[in-house]
């Protein structure tokens, strides 16, 4: 996979991850999506779950609850209310 | 002139105040760090949320948008939002910010514009209570929380909605550096979309929304609120900080000089007293 998508998961209190990775995957309200890099420009509100982000072959997990998912050219923002990594 | 046991007792009482100027000092600069740290890791949130909003009003006008974006058409009744801390000792921080607000609201009031006024931190309070018209107050609590910011954004929801109010401001301190925090009104409702922020480039794709455009806006437009309220709590307490630390600083520096002139008054007299003293047992001892 050549090319990488940017990501960043931000929540009131910190910017949670910024950075390149190969996939993520998140919990939208209508339905869970996945994003790869190149992904169509897309906007939707995300239900409480967890968002994968899968790179180098590793996963990490973060659990989410109430916020957006924006897909631009530029890449995917995910803007959460409360939002911890998973352990 | 005053004795020499009033002196001495004038010269511990500055020391003493001393220091606690000083602790207060090194308290500030502690916490300075931490929250400055917390200003700066909710600044992307904010940012990202301003993008996506101004990106989203290109998109919808006319009829079916918000309220909260295009507001209620009249510009009527106005709510001032004031956010300071709720301590003081941090030399003008919070007086700068009720001026900065307390002229808008001098300037709306001789608009003939209907005015009220919410208040969040105790010095707001205190310092507002004169201008009337309070629409509710709040405390900042010891440390910014969205706890906090989202009692004081449905507060300020709940009046818009119910027809109260058309236009909010919120007031608060812009933290830009330690030695440098300017008072600022930023306007909340109807929604501020960021001049110069162009929407992103989709380069030919056209967005897809799910659920759709207005549902995406009406759920983000009141945390929209929310966010700017829970950042203008955090720049705030990391400017009343850096303002605190400068204040005992310069209290700090200006007990010392106090000691200093204090001491030299104070050995000048004893001086002045020992050498009347030996004058009065040598033209004692002569006259015998």
């Amino acid at each position: 996979m050549a090319e990488k998508l940017h990501f960043s998961l931000v929540s009131p209190e910190r910017e949670l991850f910024a950075g390149l990775v190969d996939q993520v995957d998140a919990p939208g309200a209508e339905g869970d999506f996945g994003v790869l890099a190149g992904h169509g420009p897309f906007m939707t509100t995300l239900k409480e779950g967890p968002v994968t982000v899968h790179n180098d072959g590793k996963t990490t997990v973060y659990n989410v609850r109430g916020g957006f998912a924006d897909v631009t050219p530029a890449g995917l923002t995910v803007l959460a209310e409360h939002a911890v990594e998973a352990v | 002139m005053a004795s020499l046991k009033e002196m001495r007792n004038r010269i511990g009482s500055v020391k003493a105040t001393q220091k606690i100027t000083k602790a207060l000092q090194m308290v500030a600069a502690a916490k300075l760090r931490r929250s400055q740290d917390a200003a700066q890791n909710a600044r992307p949130y904010a940012e990202r949320m301003a993008a996506v909003i101004a990106n989203l009003a290109s998109g919808v006008s006319g009829e079916g948008a918000p309220k909260l974006l295009v507001g209620t058409g009249s510009d009527k009744r106005h709510l001032i939002v004031v956010a300071t801390s709720d301590r003081g000792l941090a030399g003008g921080f919070n007086s700068s910010i009720v001026r900065a607000a307390r002229e808008r609201i001098n300037r709306l009031r001789n608009e003939g514009k209907d005015v009220q006024i919410l208040t969040v931190g105790r010095k707001a309070r205190d310092q507002l209570r004169r201008m009337g018209n309070a629409a509710g107050a709040f405390e900042a609590g010891a440390n910014p929380s969205l706890a906090v910011a989202e009692e004081v954004s449905l507060k300020v929801r709940e009046l818009f909605e119910t027809g109260q109010v058309d236009v909010v401001t919120l007031f608060f301190s812009r933290f830009k550096s330690v030695i440098s925090q300017t008072p600022v009104g930023v306007q909340l409702i109807p929604a501020e979309v960021r001049a110069g922020s162009t929407p992103v480039d989709l380069k030919g794709a056209s967005y897809e929304y799910e659920p759709d455009e207005e549902t995406i806006l009406e759920t983000l437009l009141p945390r929209n609120i929310t966010t700017q309220i829970l950042s203008a709590m955090l720049e705030n307490q990391a400017g009343f900080y850096a303002s605190q630390m400068t204040a005992m600083d310069n209290a700090t520096r200006n007990a010392g000089d106090m000691i200093a002139s204090l001491t030299l008054q104070y050995n000048r007299s004893r001086q002045a007293q020992i050498t009347k003293e030996l004058i009065e047992i040598i033209s004692g001892a002569e006259a015998l």
